[in-house]
C-alpha cells in the first residue's frame, strides 16, 4: 500500500474508483515514466545524430556552406574507403586497441585478485587504483606527452641511463602506439580493476573454503573458481573496453606534435576517430565525408563487439559444460 | 508518516527530471536556429565580442574604447594562443551555423578560402568606399571577393627580413654587424652555402629554426605554388618541386628538424639551437618572448631571393551576428591608423594601414632588444621588395600548405624525400 494517499485512508468511501484506477496506472506506467528520461535524452543526443549522420553521408555540403547540397549516392563512402589515410588509421586503431585493451584486462584481473586478498588498508589500496581515472584525460595527456617527448622526455632519459638509444616516440609507428596505449592503460586499468574486484567479491566464500579443504592452492583456486565465476563481468569489461579502445581520440590527439593534427607527420598514429574529426575540417564536403567515415567506424565497432560477444559466450559455454 | 511522505518525494524528482529533459531538448532546438537576419541595437552596457589569435596588440585600443563614455557599446576581446586552434573552431562554427563572435580575426593564408564562392555569403559585406586607399593595395584586395565584396579589413602584413644570432655568427667567423651580414642573405644559394660553412665551425648549432619556415619563405616567392589562377590544384610543378628538393636536401645538415611552434622549437631560441630565421614583423615579439635573456638577436635588412610576405591577418564580420553594423564599426576602429600604430608598438606587427606606416616611419623607433635596429625602416624596405600578388593564394592554399609542411616534416623525421613527395601528391589529390 505504498500509494495510499492521506485523504484516501481517512475517508475510505470517497471517490475511490478513480483513485484506484490512478493507483493502478501508477503501478503499470510509472516505471516507464522513470526510464523515459533516459530514452528521451538518448533519442535527442544519441539516436537523432546517429540517423542524421547517416542521412548526411549521402549528400554534398561544401565547406563553409550554410546548407546541405545535392545527394551524391555512395560517393562519400567510396572516397573514405579508397583513402589510403583511412586504411592507415584503421590499422593504427586496431594496433593501439590490441596494445591497450588486452594488457588492460589481464592486468586489471591480476590486480583485482591481489586486492581481493586480505590486504592491510584495503580501502586505501582500492581507491588508489582508481586515482588515474579521476585525472582529466587532457591533463593526463599533457603529463604523458612530457614523459614521451622525443628530445627531452623522461622516458628517453631513463632509457639513456641503461644505455638504450632514444626512441622516436612520435616518429616510429610502433613506439607511438606503445606510448598511446600506455596512456590509455594507465587511465582505464584501475576502473576495470574495481569492476572485476566487485565481481570477485560476489563469489561465494565457501567455494574457496571447500577448495582449500580439498587441497587446492591459491593459483588453482584462481583458475578454477574465480575466473569461471566472474565470466559475465569479464564479458562486460571486454565489450566496453573494446568500444572504448576503438574510439581512442584524446590521447593521440594531444600527443600529436604535427601542426595539422593528423596523428604524426606520416599518419603513424592517426586513429579512426581522429580521421573522422580531421575529415570534418577538410576542404571538400567535410561533413558528409566525416559522416560516412563515422558510420563506417560505427559498423566496425558493432562488428567487433558482436564478435567479442560470440567468442566470449562460446568460451563460457564450453566452460559450463 | 513514512508511507505518506514517499509520493511527495517522488513528485519533485520526476518534475526535476522532466524539466532537465525539456531544457535539454529546448537547448538543442535553440542551438539549431542560428538565423542571422535579425539585427538589434546595442545599449551602452552591451558588449561586442572579438576573437583574435596569437598577439594582435589591441589591448590598449580596446581599453581606450571602453573607457570612452561617448562610445555606444563596449568591446570584449578573446585571445586564442594559436591560429590553428582558432581556425578549427572557426571553421566548425561557420559550417554548423553556430554562434561566432561579432568580429573575428582571420589569418591571411585562410582568407583565400573565405572569399571563395559559397563561403563569402557567411560574412557581412563591410565594403566602405571611404576606406579605399587606407591599406596596402594587395592586402586590401586579398580581403575581397572577385565581384568586389569586401569581407575583411587587413590588419598587419608580413614582409620578411632575416633575424640572426650575431654572437654565434662571430663564433663562426662570419660578419656579425647587420649591414655586413645582409650580404649573406642576398640569395638562397649564398644563404645555404654560408649555412654549410657555419655548421662546420659551430657544429652544435643548426643554421635555421625549422625546415618548415625556410620552406614557407621560399614558397612565398613562387608565383603559383599550389593552384593556378582558375583555382585548379596543381602541385606537380617544377617551381614547387625545386623548393621541396632544396629544403629536403639541406634538412639533414642545416635544419633543427623540429616542428615550428612546438616546445623544442621554442627552447632552441635560448639554447643556441639555431642561428638564423626568416623574420616577418610579427615574429619579433615571438623572439623576444621566447628568448628574453639572449642578447645576440639582430635583424638584417635583407631577404634571400628579394622579398617575401609571410602572414598578415584580417578582421572579418560573420553575417550570423546580430550587430553586423556595429561590428563593422569596431573592425574599422581597430584597423585605423591610430589603432594600428598602437598595435604595432605593442606586438611588433607591421601595419597594412598606409598612414600608420608613415607615422611609424617618421618616428623611426629603435629596438634595443635587436641592437637598436630601426625596425620600421627595415620592414618598410622589406615590404617594398615584396612582389604584390605572389604567391597566388587559391581557395585551398591553407590546406595544401599544411600538407606540404607535413611532407617536409616526414623527411625531417627520416623518410625518403621521394616517398614523402608521393604521399603528399596523393593527399592533395584527396582534398
Amino acid at each position: 500500500m505504498l500509494k495510499t494517499s492521506p485523504q484516501a485512508s481517512r475517508s475510505p468511501q470517497g471517490p475511490s474508483a478513480l483513485r484506484q484506477r490512478l493507483s493502478r496506472w501508477d503501478v503499470k506506467y510509472a516505471p516507464y515514466l522513470f526510464v523515459a528520461p533516459f530514452f528521451i535524452v538518448f533519442a535527442a543526443i544519441g539516436l537523432y545524430p546517429l540517423l542524421y549522420t547517416g542521412y548526411l553521408s549521402f549528400f554534398s555540403w561544401p565547406r563553409f556552406g550554410g546548407t546541405v547540397g545535392d545527394p551524391v549516392g555512395w560517393a562519400n563512402y567510396v572516397h573514405v574507403i579508397t583513402d589510403p589515410v583511412f586504411h592507415k588509421a584503421l590499422v593504427n586503431t586496431v594496433g593501439i586497441f590490441l596494445l591497450s585493451s588486452v594488457p588492460q584486462v589481464i592486468i586489471a584481473t591480476v590486480i583485482a585478485a591481489l586486492l581481493d586478498t586480505n590486504l592491510r588498508g584495503r580501502s586505501w589500496w582500492r581507491m588508489s587504483v582508481l586515482l588515474p581515472y579521476v585525472v582529466a584525460p587532457a591533463a593526463a595527456a599533457l603529463i604523458w606527452s612530457a614523459i614521451f617527448a622525443d628530445k627531452s622526455g623522461l622516458a628517453n632519459q631513463m632509457l639513456g641511463v641503461i644505455g638504450i638509444d632514444p626512441i622516436g616516440w612520435h616518429t616510429d609507428r610502433f613506439a607511438s602506439w606503445t606510448a598511446i596505449a600506455t596512456m590509455v592503460n594507465w587511465r582505464w586499468t584501475g576502473y576495470n580493476t574495481l569492476i572485476i574486484l566487485a565481481a570477485m567479491q560476489a563469489v561465494p566464500r565457501d567455494l574457496y573454503e571447500s577448495a582449500s579443504l580439498d587441497g587446492a592452492g591459491s593459483g588453482r583456486q584462481f583458475w578454477n573458481i574465480t575466473l569461471p565465476s566472474i565470466r559475465p563481468t569479464m564479458i562486460f569489461v571486454i565489450v566496453t573496453s573494446t568500444m572504448g579502445g576503438l574510439q581512442i581520440f584524446t590521447e593521440p590527439r594531444l600527443f600529436d606534435t604535427n601542426l595539422q593534427h593528423q596523428g604524426g607527420a606520416n599518419y603513424q598514429f592517426q586513429t579512426l576517430t581522429m580521421y573522422v574529426f580531421n575529415t570534418a575540417n577538410s576542404a571538400t564536403d567535410p561533413y558528409p565525408r566525416a559522416a560516412a567515415a563515422a558510420w563506417l567506424l560505427f559498423l566496425l565497432i558493432v562488428g567487433v563487439a558482436l564478435l567479442n560477444f560470440v567468442i566470449t559466450r562460446a568460451i563460457q559455454n564450453r566452460g559450463a559444460r | 508518516m513514512s508511507n505518506n511522505s514517499k509520493p511527495w518525494h517522488r513528485r519533485p524528482r520526476t518534475a526535476l527530471a522532466a524539466c532537465a529533459v525539456a531544457s535539454l531538448v529546448a537547448g538543442l532546438t535553440a542551438c539549431g536556429g542560428g538565423d542571422g537576419d535579425e539585427q538589434s541595437s546595442l545599449g551602452k552596457d552591451d558588449t561586442l565580442t572579438i576573437t583574435t589569435f596569437s598577439e594582435f596588440g589591441y589591448d590598449e585600443q580596446i581599453e581606450k574604447w571602453n573607457a570612452d563614455p561617448e562610445r555606444p557599446f563596449k568591446i570584449k576581446q578573446t585571445k586564442i594562443a594559436e591560429w590553428d586552434t582558432w581556425k578549427e573552431s572557426m571553421t566548425k562554427a561557420l559550417q554548423a551555423g553556430t554562434e561566432l563572435p561579432d568580429v573575428i580575426a582571420v589569418e591571411g593564408d585562410a582568407m583565400a578560402a573565405l572569399v571563395a564562392e559559397g563561403a563569402n555569403e557567411q560574412f557581412a559585406d563591410i565594403s566602405d568606399p571611404e576606406l579605399d586607399g587606407r591599406w596596402v593595395e594587395y592586402a586590401y584586395k586579398a580581403g575581397q571577393t572577385t565581384d568586389g565584396k569586401q569581407i575583411g579589413y587587413p590588419t598587419d602584413i608580413g614582409p620578411e627580413a632575416m633575424c640572426y644570432r650575431a654572437d654565434l655568427f662571430e663564433k663562426a667567423g662570419l660578419p656579425s654587424e647587420p649591414a655586413d651580414a645582409a650580404a649573406l642573405f642576398k640569395d638562397w644559394d649564398t644563404y645555404y652555402k654560408t649555412g654549410e660553412e657555419f655548421t662546420k665551425k659551430v657544429p652544435q648549432t643548426k643554421w635555421y629554426d625549422a625546415s618548415g619556415s625556410v620552406a614557407q619563405a621560399m614558397l612565398n616567392q613562387v608565383e603559383f605554388p599550389f593552384q593556378t589562377e582558375d583555382q585548379k590544384v596543381n602541385v606537380e610543378n617544377d617551381e614547387l618541386k625545386a623548393v621541396y628538393d632544396t629544403v629536403t636536401k639541406y634538412s639533414p645538415t642545416l635544419s633543427t628538424k623540429v616542428v615550428q611552434w612546438g616546445e623544442d622549437w621554442q627552447a632552441n631560441f635560448t639554447n643556441d639551437g639555431f642561428a638564423t630565421m626568416p623574420c616577418p614583423g610579427w615574429m619579433f615579439a615571438n623572439i623576444k618572448s621566447s628568448a628574453p635573456d639572449v642578447t645576440g638577436w639582430r635583424i638584417a635588412d635583407a631577404f634571400p631571393g628579394g622579398g617575401g610576405n609571410w602572414g598578415g591577418s584580417f578582421l572579418a564580420v560573420p553575417a550570423s551576428g546580430a550587430h553586423t553594423e556595429e561590428a563593422q564599426e569596431v573592425a574599422n576602429y581597430l584597423t585605423n591608423a591610430d589603432s594600428q600604430v598602437s598595435a604595432s608598438k605593442a606586438a611588433g606587427n607591421f601595419p597594412g594601414n598606409l598612414e600608420a606606416q608613415k607615422t611609424l616611419q617618421s618616428e623611426n623607433a629603435e629596438d634595443p632588444y635587436f641592437g637598436n635596429a630601426k625596425t620600421t625602416e627595415i620592414l618598410t624596405n622589406r615590404a617594398a621588395a615584396v612582389t604584390p600578388g605572389v604567391p597566388f593564394k587559391g581557395d585551398k592554399y591553407s590546406d595544401v600548405l599544411g600538407l606540404f609542411q607535413t611532407a617536409i616534416q616526414r623527411v625531417d623525421e627520416g623518410e625518403d624525400p621521394e616517398t614523402s613527395w608521393t604521399t603528399f601528391v596523393g593527399a592533395v589529390g584527396n582534398l
